[in-house]
């Protein structure tokens, strides 16, 4: 936590910056995380813990698995992503986590999918299951 | 350059590194050019994304393509992959292209592209003008916000200009969570110094000494983009100061008071307004609050003048609007246009219809909170107050298509979801209004009652459009609404319902 603290200015608008690099460090926000994020920013627990809670990226929970992340917007509804989920879910079963997401701008090429920060479009039944595979 | 084992000029290859080539393919293509012994220069998409990866060797190119069609390009066998003379071709050559004059043209962080096709021209401009004369300029021009409110962004930037304040911000809104947008990425990912010069051309205009780009976490590319693009030209737009910061997956932090929020590293919970941001916004301090596709038009504006923007487009929405063709289409991509071009232009003409081939049946404009419009209304002139008048809206210019496999009361379901899973939770007409919404379609669906359940709908409507804080309670009616008036009979309605 130190270094991590160390490289943003103790002050609440750095809160954002911090929790992306705790949860990119570990995974996830601990509770002991928030405790000492609080303190360094001369926070509330709460006041850290409501801001872990509101956005989607932050995780409270570890979870290990590799994940994908799968754009549900109304673009890729168009481009028949419903209809390849039962694929994507049936090749993830429980080893890989399958993340919603809404929009990764690629919405003249999906489906579309994100692992990490590398983006993939026209998914087809075929190349979806490659992918998870691939985790 | 030249083949050292040759001493035979290599050829050069251009090809995008724009986040949809990247996704069709377009580093496999590259390695595969350079491989053969090619020089590959990666450049901007030309928004031509049913081509991508398109690969562009002395202005012809050939698209789409694997690593596989390679040899057959460089033994002069691609013609089955060949479109031509990429500028020649009647997607780009139909298109008014201000804000993407260098789409397709020029690498995203070379300075020295930058600079020799007019880069910098409108911050020299604004730098001799004086404030003031920025700020009319800019009021001249017409220039509504992009980002879906189509405020006049001149009178923002005057309001801002005048108020008082220790520090003003110029926060840059790149939260384009819009399912069927991808223009500001392509803008960031493309020519990120054009948004960093409208950027200082804004902050010049106000005062301002520090501006905040506020990007989604889904935009990794734009992310990095932007940063080395700040890196790269610091000394040019000092003393002014530019930091990225990264969303956390929030829709509803596309709103300009819950972005201020998120920024000063709190929930992203939309404030009442008065006050205004540009009074009040960021710690409090006089802000402007505009969106990419906002402050990249800016430094063709001052370069060519007001009056030269203002000369397109229509009404009160003047000059160029970059539209977003988007969703089950067959030439989905980029098209920069004036205001006024119909609906069905772009749809049927431009873009060639859908994908799939089959008739289409719905197309949604301006992103998750804008309207389903029915082919019968593609006569519909892009322009705001015509949209409005049709309650529709333009928003940030996405059209995403589907065809007659949609099923409406589906999409009506999914719009009242989208609403519940992003309502930041402020205002009661969003947070249960969204929720109690899913429920009442879910009936409908199951058909029960369905007469009444959609008097309910609508009064729930009402409620949420009146009664929300923001556009994303305000907005979820369109396209719930638009779809029970327009296809009664995916709900079980009798069609003739739609006629009262």
């Amino acid at each position: 936590m130190e270094p991590i603290l160390a490289r943003h200015r103790a002050t609440q608008d750095s809160l954002l910056p911090i929790l992306h690099d705790v949860q990119a460090e570990f995974g996830h926000i601990s509770e002991d995380a928030i405790r000492t994020i609080a303190e360094a920013l001369n926070l509330t627990r709460a006041e850290v813990y409501g801001v872990v809670s509101f956005y989607h990226d932050f995780r409270s929970q570890p979870d290990p698995r590799p994940a994908i992340k799968i754009c549900r917007a109304e673009a890729c509804q168009a481009r028949g992503i419903e209809a390849l989920m039962p694929a994507i879910e049936a090749a993830a079963g429980a080893r890989v986590r399958v993340e919603t997401t809404y929009c990764l701008g690629l919405c003249s090429v999906g489906p579309a999918a994100m692992i990490g920060k590398d983006v993939h479009a026209r998914l087809t039944e075929g190349s979806v299951g490659d992918l998870v595979n691939s985790l | 350059m030249t083949d050292p084992a040759t001493g035979q000029p290599k050829i050069t290859v251009r090809i995008s590194d724009d986040a949809a080539a990247l996704a069709c393919g377009a580093d496999a293509v590259a390695a595969a050019f350079v491989k053969a012994g090619c020089e590959v220069q990666r450049v901007s998409s030309w928004g031509m994304h049913w081509l991508e990866p398109l690969a562009e060797i002395s202005g012809i190119g050939f698209g789409p393509i694997t690593a596989a069609d390679v040899p057959d390009i460089l033994d002069g066998k691609g013609d089955a992959v060949c479109i031509g003379p990429v500028a020649a071709h009647p997607f780009i050559t139909r298109q008014q292209r201000l804000t993407f004059a260098r789409a397709g043209k020029t690498r995203p962080l070379s300075l020295e592209d930058y600079s020799a096709t007019g880069g910098w021209d409108g911050l020299e401009k604004a730098r001799s003008m004086g404030p003031q004369a920025i700020v009319q300029t800019v009021i001249d021009s017409g220039l509504r916000g992009r980002g879906g409110a189509g405020f006049p962004a001149g009178i923002k930037w005057r309001t801002v200009a005048a108020a008082t304040g220790t520090q003003k911000y110029i926060v840059c809104n790149a939260d384009e969570g819009d399912s069927g947008t991808f223009a500001d990425r392509m803008v960031m990912e493309g020519d990120p110094f054009m948004l960093i010069e409208g950027m200082a051309i804004a902050a010049h205009a106000v005062g301002a000494g520090k501006g905040y780009v506020y990007i989604r976490s889904e935009y990794p590319h734009a992310i990095a983009k932007m940063q080395a693009a700040i890196a790269a030209c610091r000394d040019r737009i000092a003393p002014f100061e530019i930091e990225v910061r990264v969303g956390a997956g929030a829709y509803v932090c596309g709103e300009e008071t819950s972005l201020l929020n998120s920024l000063e590293g709190k929930r992203g919970e939309v404030r009442a307004k008065p006050p205004l941001p540009a009074l009040q916004g960021l710690f409090g301090q006089p802000t402007v609050v505009n969106n990419v596709l906002t402050l990249a038009a800016v430094p063709w504006i001052l370069s060519h003048g007001g009056a030269a923007y203002a000369d397109y487009g229509m009404g009160r929405s003047l000059g160029t609007m970059p539209v977003q063709l988007a969703g089950n289409i067959k030439h989905g991509g980029l098209f920069e246009i004036a205001f006024g071009v119909t609906l069905g232009e772009l749809v049927n003409d431009i873009g060639g219809g859908t994908a799939s081939g089959r008739p289409v049946k719905a197309v949604q404009v301006g992103g998750p909170l804008g309207a389903y419009i029915p082919p019968e209304q593609f006569d519909l002139p892009f322009d705001y107050e015509a949209f409005a008048a049709a309650d529709a809206l333009i928003g940030h210019a996405g059209i995403t298509v589907f065809d007659d496999t949609v099923q409406m009361a589906a999409m009506a379901r999914f719009a009242m979801q989208f609403c519940a899973v992003e309502s930041c939770g402020k205002c009661t007409p969003c947070r249960l209004g969204s929720t109690r919404g899913i429920e009442t379609i879910d009936r409908i669906i199951a058909g029960e009652n369905i007469a009444d359940n959609v008097e309910l709908i609508r009064d729930l409507s009402e409620t949420m459009k009146f009664g929300s804080l923001c556009a994303l309670g305000g907005f979820t009616p369109y396209p719930v609404m638009s779809a029970i008036n327009h296809w009664p009979e995916d709900f079980g309605l009798p069609v003739r319902l739609a006629a009262e």
